[in-house]
């Protein structure tokens, strides 16, 4: 499920833009299936006031005078309820044994910096509503959110604000009592040097001349060009290697599940997501 | 077209810079180095950040950030002062400055008074700009530039003046704040035709009280109401007059572009100044006349024999950056085939983060390095 409008699901899965209706978009080896849903507020406040009033013809008729603009400028918390609400929904189908009910419902959240005020629903309505619907829509969200059928992961790369960033989200997240799954490490570049090979590199150690004739037994000319270009390469490569595994040990010391993903040279589309999956699924993820 | 960021930056006529764009792409840091670099070619310049980490303050030799402009120490030449917005503070501070004590404080202490000013969605945009408003004002500085909140609704703050006049003057206000203002004027043939029907419906979805709040915090803020609007109009014309620059920030990533895309439409809708796009984390690669086959050809060769390890590894790191850079020239090229007019000024990936202002410097720099050749 995304929330946000970006069509980013559709566009990843190359598939038209989804509109606010669960779409069939993939299938697996093994028979599996992921479905999607692009959530709009507007959409899913006529979907509540329809469940919980059957008051749908009347939702249509203030929508059209603009009115859940309205609702949601008045109770801000109130956009956030409802997205999550309908995450909720979703997920309740399968203890209730609907038909259209999903193994694993998976939200792509907003970023890191807003999970906590997102996801918090509770807090969000409680100075505005300390009983009536919205307060006790709240509490129902709230009950499937804070439990243990729920795992926030948080996504990161492997630099200095993002991590500090991640780390902050985690203790927010800790703070408020909300189940906090793993980390995924985003984006990282296998090292192609060894930690020896790394620090010459930086020092500008490396065997220049050793390295010339190995670029002349390979078949290429060793111009000063290309000799220049793979010592830059490497020193640069050793630096931001070395950052990379400073920050990485401490996402480690949180202590919480990490999950590694490459950096794939070619950039994301649907065939890199299924390289992607696999890699998650060799790591063990979802085998609790 | 290459991006010309020193004209601007020199340009006694340019007052403001937005920097804009989605999370992730290295905003606050663009917002910060261009800030710095600015002040060392003579402006005095204030920069006005949403939410920075905390490293980046330090990076400007700042313990933290809050809500007044402190100065950075360092600065040749012209001077350079940094803040963070503190959304609720500003927020109070608006209300206080058109009301009376006593009516203030009525106001301050409304619980939907309060949840409006700490969570509202679009009161972070909303206040930056007010902020931003309230710093042009003073005469301290001839340049502001502002970093807005990474959300989708970062551009929301263009819409504010007309959605507060819609939310106050609206229809759906009147009905709830009839009992407020003494049932009967102004609901006229709405409420006859579907009174029962709005009350019913919001009263269900936001509750009763929630609904009296809200009346008793328009009947109280009427009067201030004037000023509310007066500002946000004020800030628009601010925004679209020719001593603003909009910079939107992005990284060579499908989805970044994707978004600023959608932020360089979205003011050029509303005929904002668009400066250009600025796009950081660019893999830069020398130029060695061969090609990536050729390189990897030639790793393989090595591997195959068991020999040059060393070499090996350098071969492919370096095809491997080739084929990075090939990926992301391709989606700027994408990007730049649909918006012809913006120009995109390429910043290479940095081997470190930002510790210090040397740092900030070095971004300075390539943002400024008119022969980046990428």
């Amino acid at each position: 499920m995304e929330v946000e409008g970006r069509q980013g699901i559709a566009q990843l899965f190359d598939t038209p833009p989804l509109p606010y209706e669960e779409r069939k978009i993939a299938v697996a080896p093994g028979g599996g299936e992921v479905w999607a849903l692009a959530v709009d507020t507007e959409d899913a406040l006529l979907d509540y006031l329809e469940m919980f009033y059957k008051l749908r013809r009347a939702g249509s008729a203030l929508s059209k005078m603009g009115a859940v603009d309205f609702a949601t400028t008045i109770a801000p918390g109130l956009r956030d309820v409802l997205l999550t609400g309908k995450a909720c929904e979703v997920v309740k189908r399968k203890e209730k044994k609907q038909e259209n009910a999903y193994d694993y419902v998976i939200l792509d959240a907003p970023p890191t910096g807003r999970i906590t005020r997102f996801l918090n629903v509770n807090g969000e309505v409680s100075g505005l509503a300390k009983v009536g619907p919205i307060k006790s829509h709240a509490d129902s969200v709230m009950s499937v959110i804070a439990s243990e059928q729920t795992a926030i992961h948080l996504v990161t790369l492997l630099e200095e604000m993002p991590v500090q960033e991640t780390l902050d989200g985690v203790t927010d997240l800790e703070v408020n009592g909300l189940p906090v799954g793993g980390i995924f490490v985003n984006m990282t570049r296998p090292p192609q040097l060894d930690a020896t090979q790394r620090s010459m590199a930086i020092a500008g150690q490396l065997p220049k001349s050793e390295i010339e004739n190995e670029i002349s037994q390979s078949g290429l000319m060793a111009t000063p060009q290309l000799i220049d270009a793979l010592l830059t390469e490497a020193s640069d490569h050793a630096e931001r290697v070395d950052l990379e595994i400073t920050e990485f040990e401490r996402l480690t010391q949180r202590g919480l599940p990490i999950f590694v993903l490459p950096l794939l040279p070619s950039g994301i589309d649907l065939g890199g997501l299924y390289e992607l999956a696999a890699l998650m699924t060799a790591s063990g993820i979802g085998e609790e | 077209m290459t991006l010309d960021i020193d004209a601007i930056l020199t340009n006694p006529d340019k007052h403001i810079i937005v920097c804009t764009g989605s999370g992730g792409v290295g905003k606050t840091t663009t917002a910060a180095a261009l800030g710095l670099r600015a002040a060392e070619l003579g402006r005095n310049v204030c920069v006005l950040t949403i939410d920075p980490a905390r490293r980046l303050a330090q990076a400007m030799g700042l313990t933290e950030l809050d809500n007044t402009p402190r100065a950075v120490a360092g600065i040749s030449n012209g001077s350079l002062s940094a803040m963070m917005l503190d959304m609720k503070r500003t927020f109070d501070e608006v209300v206080e400055s058109h009301s009376d004590p006593e009516r203030a404080e009525k106001i301050l202490s409304n619980p939907f008074y309060q949840a409006l000013s700490s969570s509202f969605a679009g009161t972070q945009e909303y206040m930056a700009m007010e902020k931003l408003g309230q710093l042009r004002a003073q005469s301290q500085w001839d340049l502001i530039i502002v970093d807005t909140p990474p959300s989708r609704n970062a551009l929301d703050f263009l819409d504010a003046p007309a959605r507060l006049g819609s939310f106050l003057d609206g229809r759906l206000i009147r009905i709830i704040t009839a009992p407020a203002r003494g049932a009967g004027r102004g609901i006229g043939r709405i409420a006859a035709l579907g009174f029962g029907i709005f009350t019913n419906v919001l009263s269900k979805l936001l509750g009763a009280q929630v609904l009296a709040d809200v009346g008793n915090f328009v009947a109280d803020i009427d009067t201030t109401f004037g000023g509310f609007r007066e500002r946000a109009d004020a800030t628009y014309a601010l925004l679209k007059d020719s001593g603003t620059e909009f910079i939107v920030v992005a990284a060579p990533e499908r989805d970044a572009l994707r978004e600023a895309a959608y932020f360089v439409e979205r003011l050029n809708q509303d005929s904002m100044p668009l400066g250009g796009l600025i796009l950081n984390r660019v893999q830069e690669v020398p130029e060695t006349g061969l090609t990536q086959d050729q390189v990897l050809a030639a790793a393989q060769k090595l591997t195959a024999e068991g020999e040059g390890q060393l070499t090996s590894a350098l071969l492919e790191l370096h095809a491997q950056r080739m084929e990075i850079k090939e990926r992301q020239k391709h989606l700027a090229m994408r990007f730049t085939a649909a918006h012809p007019n913006v120009s995109v000024q390429p910043i290479p990936a940095l081997a470190q983060d930002v510790h210090d202002l040397a740092g900030l410097r070095e971004i300075g720099e390539a943002l400024a390095n008119q022969g980046i050749t990428w």
